[in-house]
């Protein structure tokens, strides 16, 4: 009895989520599984601390995917839900400059003909992996398929 | 109580055996993505791991397969058949609440 009134007055409260998503669109489920997620989690009124996109989850944030009008632009996708909500989604950027995904920082710095990081998205540092951790009530990451 | 999750089929990889040689008793195991094939995990299909669920199952070990991944790939009808139980998106996210940590097999 005691017990299972702990459970509900949990399920009664906000809690601070982050999200972790390793695998880019298309390869891996990762990032369709962390958006439905991060919506079901939203719409409960929970609050998205922090999305952190990292290894091949970075291509999540490229603006450079062209696809069919009629087909889930997963970048925008992303952007809307940011936008909507107000989240912070960090991109890790060792990862991302493996990858050829750029701000146009970056791409000044390092000479490259363009940058293709979508609005919304931020590129920064594995710190803010730990500090997500650290302040999260829960910590859920969506690994690769292969 | 842990939460863990897995996302490969029990046929291509060892993610839910080295999950649940890790699970202690009262803890959930939610499968997501292509691990929902591990629903179909019986007496002739993976024998070792069917007997190793039940096991767990009678030490109080909750099983559960994500909806919509289940019956993206038809297998919905096997996974109420089973041990494992059907939750939403949404009671996914309740059940991440409540538990005090959350581990995920990939």
């Amino acid at each position: 009895m005691g017990h299972q009134l702990i459970c509900d007055l949990r399920l009664l409260t906000s809690m601070k989520f982050t999200i972790v998503i390793l695998g880019a669109p298309y390869t891996d489920e990762a990032a369709e599984s962390a958006f439905r997620f991060t919506q079901a989690a939203l719409e409960k009124n929970h609050q998205i601390y922090r999305l952190f996109f990292y290894h091949d989850g970075v291509h999540n944030a490229s603006s450079l995917i062209t696809l069919p009008q009629d087909e889930i632009q997963p970048a925008q996708r992303w952007a809307n839900l940011i936008a909507q909500y107000d989240l912070e989604a960090i991109v890790c950027i060792a990862s991302s400059l493996r990858r050829g995904l750029l701000n146009e920082t970056e791409a000044k710095r390092f000479s490259k003909p363009a940058s293709n990081l979508t609005p919304g998205f931020k590129l920064a540092g594995l710190g803010d992996l730990v500090d997500a951790a650290q302040q999260s009530d829960r910590l859920i990451t969506f690994g690769p398929t292969s | 109580m842990i939460l863990h999750t897995v996302n490969k089929s029990p046929y291509s990889s060892q993610c839910l055996s080295d999950c649940l040689n890790r699970v202690s008793a009262g803890d959930k195991v939610i499968l997501i993505e292509d691990g929902v094939y591990g629903a179909t995990i019986a007496t002739d299909a993976l024998p070792s791991l069917h007997s190793f669920i039940q096991r767990l199952l009678a030490s109080q070990v909750g099983f559960y397969t994500l909806r919509p991944d289940a019956e993206a790939r038809g297998l919905e009808a096997i996974s109420e058949q089973s041990a494992f139980k059907l939750l939403s998106d949404h009671e996914f996210v309740d059940l991440v609440v409540e538990a005090n940590k959350v581990l995920n097999w990939y």
